[in-house]
């Protein structure tokens, strides 16, 4: 069996006293595409967070390619660098152009020469897009513009996998679908991806699988045609119904 | 009688009581005695070129170097107030809380004078004991802006550079300070000022002839002339360097309201 990048095991997160994740097992194999959904408040942007240790799991494990992540003695910033993540609000560093936000992790992470990772960059700007946009600060770029420079942002890094936070939510409708089909080239390019997404379209075209997540635990796990279509617990039926009531 | 013009008929009592009582002060001041005791014009002639070359130089003097320190003493004791070991915080928040409550003079008196009588240390430079003790009092000040400066950069960019790899340091450095210090520049400005206006304050630790700064000149002039014009020229040059950047610091905050 090789290994999965992604593997979590029994994942526990309190807030205070409140349990948001009550012992969560997940898995995303290699080029793999898993699609998490769920009401707000279930717990998924949460696990997501946890992977990338932006939240402190309070127990379980957590494996990224075989590496203990959740040993103290893991070094976070260096299996950091393999996870590339891209949030609901973009986070472009304001105060830098789009060619020092893809280059500036480069060459303080990974210590490749200004001319290396300039070229990176430039590279990653075309497979999103947005070569004519570099030296533009990202204040000028509509949302849309700027989740995509995010993801060349991550993609710089060479990460292994990629986390996407409800990558469209922020976006005005028009501009969702330049986001997507972004994703959509990365998946078929066989980027192993974690999708925390509303957008069902997007899980049923591009997800290899859909993990349906209420309450803190893994509910129900399927094909997305499966999941979609043919859901076979009563919480999923009703989460699924609400979202495409109309 | 409406409402308006009743508003109006007090309007103009108020001017025409405001004239008489000009008209009235005006005629009891003797203005030739006046304008010879403020701003005679041939001693305020010979205050030039030493109230700018000497003594103006000097408050920049102690104004970069206080400022420079306080700067460096602000970002440790912010970085410190913000940091997760409890033991910084908790020094930071006492040394910040001590020397906001403490009067700039006390502390200047306790630098210049208590510390050598206490140790029998003598602190070395003619300008050494002054600027440190305003870079001690302004320290704490501006390492409260900074703080406030720092979190009020959202946390999505911290975030954003830990995802990426970078260290809390680094991040610190190359992400969120970079745009703290935008954010801070109208107070850390008004702070300048501030400090430029209590470099005043050095001259009681008895500075030599040749470091007294603005307000030092501007006293000694009127103990050894009887007239006030020293004061009143090194006051105008204080307003040349403070008013610029008052107005500038305006400017900031007008175009900062507008992008927002």
């Amino acid at each position: 069996m090789p290994i999965p990048p992604i593997q979590v095991v029994d994942l526990h997160k309190y807030f205070g006293t409140l349990e948001v994740l009550k012992g969560i097992d997940f898995q995303v194999n290699h080029s793999e595409v898993v699609c998490v959904i769920g009401p707000s408040g279930s717990g998924k942007s949460t696990l997501l967070r946890c992977i990338n240790r932006l939240e402190e799991p309070t127990a379980g494990k957590i494996y990224i390619e075989g590496e203990d992540f959740t040993d103290p003695d893991a070094d976070v910033d260096a299996l950091r660098t393999k996870i590339g993540m891209v949030f609901q609000r973009f986070n472009l560093f304001p105060h830098l152009t789009v060619l020092a936000n893809l280059t500036i992790a480069q060459r303080r992470v990974l210590k490749r020469s200004s001319e290396e990772a300039q070229d990176v960059a430039v590279k990653m700007l075309e497979r999103v897009g947005l070569t004519e946009k570099v030296d533009e600060f990202p204040i000028r770029l509509s949302g849309g513009q700027q989740q995509r420079v995010a993801i060349a942002r991550a993609l710089c890094m060479n990460p292994d996998l990629m986390l996407f936070d409800e990558p469209t939510s922020a976006l005005d409708p028009e501009l969702v679908g330049e986001v997507l089909d972004v994703m959509r080239k990365l998946a078929e390019e066989g980027m192993t991806m974690m999708v925390v997404t509303h957008e069902m379209g997007f899980a049923r075209q591009v997800g290899d699988r859909v993990t349906f997540i209420d309450g803190g635990v893994v509910v129900e796990e399927n094909t997305p045609e499966e999941i979609l279509m043919n859901p076979q617990q009563e919480r999923t039926r009703k989460f699924l119904e609400a979202v495409q009531h109309y | 009688m409406s409402k308006r013009q009743k508003s109006r008929l007090i309007r103009i009592a108020i001017y025409i009581v405001t004239v008489i009582f000009l008209a009235l002060v005006g005629r009891a001041i003797d203005w030739p005695v006046l304008r010879e005791a403020l701003f005679n014009w041939e001693i305020a002639k010979e205050q030039f070129p030493r109230v700018i070359t000497m003594a103006a130089r000097n408050t920049l003097i102690f104004t970069a170097i206080g400022f420079t320190g306080s700067l460096v003493l602000g970002l440790v004791l912010a970085l410190m107030r913000l940091s997760s070991i409890r033991p910084y915080r908790w020094f930071a928040s006492i040394y910040i809380e001590t020397f906001r409550g403490l009067p700039a003079l006390l502390t200047i008196f306790l630098i210049g004078l208590g510390v050598p009588v206490a140790t029998g240390l003598r602190i070395p430079g003619v300008y050494t004991a002054g600027s440190l003790a305003l870079a001690i009092v302004y320290g704490a000040y501006m390492a409260e802006t900074i703080r406030a400066g720092i979190e009020a950069v959202p946390r999505g960019q911290m975030e954003a550079a830990r995802s990426l790899g970078m260290t809390y340091g680094t991040a610190m450095r190359t992400i969120i300070i970079p745009q703290a210090f935008r954010i801070v520049i109208p107070p850390m400005t008004n702070e300048f000022i501030a400090l430029l206006k209590d470099t005043s304050l050095i001259s009681v630790l008895g500075v030599t002839d040749l470091t007294r700064e603005l307000t030092r000149f501007g006293r000694d002039g009127v103990i050894h002339l009887f007239n006030a014009t020293p004061l009143v020229v090194a006051g105008l040059v204080y307003l040349a360097m403070t008013v610029p950047m008052t107005r500038g610091v305006a400017q900031l905050e007008k175009r900062a309201a507008r992008a927002r």
